[in-house]
């Protein structure tokens, strides 16, 4: 008998530590919770960058022109492809911790289809965003 | 005497943090309609170019909004910062300095929108 209890033994957590996080399998609400925090520090980090566009944006004619080469620019492309999914992500599951919050679709079944389905709008928002930036679209 | 102050003070309670909860949430709403509202303008009805882009932003009322919705932002993003450096920052003189320089980066930004949006 003791062997099939220890057969059965499953991993333990308690405070979860940096170096436990790969093993850890979060609930898919835990994780779209975990990249809201993620992508909401990344836009407080790209503050500055996003005021300097808006700044080029507004300052004065040559600037905005100026915009125009800065966009241009393959890495400057990447870093607006990341902070738009950051926004999409943020925004989206945003909403939907709102709606948490006001008990819409607080039970375990909706709270997991909707904690997918933050993928399902954001990702095909952010690949259209990639599709303008590329100049596909 | 004053609710805040002597023997009755309130020191722990369901209601800490919820005023910092609830202006996340009211500063989301705000952010949101905003972005979504100028972002779908700005795309579909804007025509392109300096002129209409910066007009947008003349009107008083477009730079007060403007500077009222970064000030929720900076709000939101403070409650939101601190949050994980509560979270994940345990040793307590690096969280404060964490408090300390994200209140000064923010502080930085918002005085920058300010010089941004009155230049033009």
């Amino acid at each position: 008998m003791s062997a099939t209890v220890q057969e059965k033994k499953r991993p333990e957590f308690r405070n979860i530590h940096v170096t436990q996080i790969i093993r850890y399998r979060l609930p898919a609400g835990g994780f779209a919770s975990f990249l809201h925090r993620a992508s909401g520090a990344l836009m407080f980090l790209a503050l500055p960058f996003l005021l300097w566009l808006f700044d080029l944006s507004l300052a004065s004619e040559p600037s905005y022109v100026r915009l125009a080469e800065v966009f241009s620019n393959w890495f400057v492309k990447l870093v607006l492809l990341g902070l738009c999914w950051a926004l999409l992500h943020h925004l989206v599951t945003g909403i939907r911790h709102v709606l948490l919050d006001l008990h819409v679709g607080i039970e375990k079944e909706a709270a997991a289809r909707s904690a997918l389905w933050v993928y399902f709008i954001s990702l095909p928002l952010t690949l259209l965003a990639a599709l303008r930036l590329f100049g596909v679209l | 005497m004053a609710a805040g102050i002597g023997p009755k003070r309130l020191v722990v309670g369901a209601h800490y943090g919820l005023r910092d909860w609830l202006a996340q949430r009211v500063t989301a709403v705000l952010m949101a309609v905003y972005a979504i509202a100028l972002g779908v303008y700005a795309v579909f009805l804007l025509p392109s170019g300096y002129e209409a882009w910066a007009g947008l932003f003349v009107p008083l009322w477009m730079k007060v909004a403007t500077l009222v919705l970064i000030l929720a932002l900076v709000y939101h993003v403070w409650v939101g910062m601190r949050e994980i450096f509560m979270d994940y920052v345990k040793p307590t003189w690096i969280r404060l300095l964490a408090y300390v320089l994200t209140l000064l980066w923010l502080a930085a930004c918002a005085v920058w929108s300010v010089q941004i949006l009155w230049s033009v």
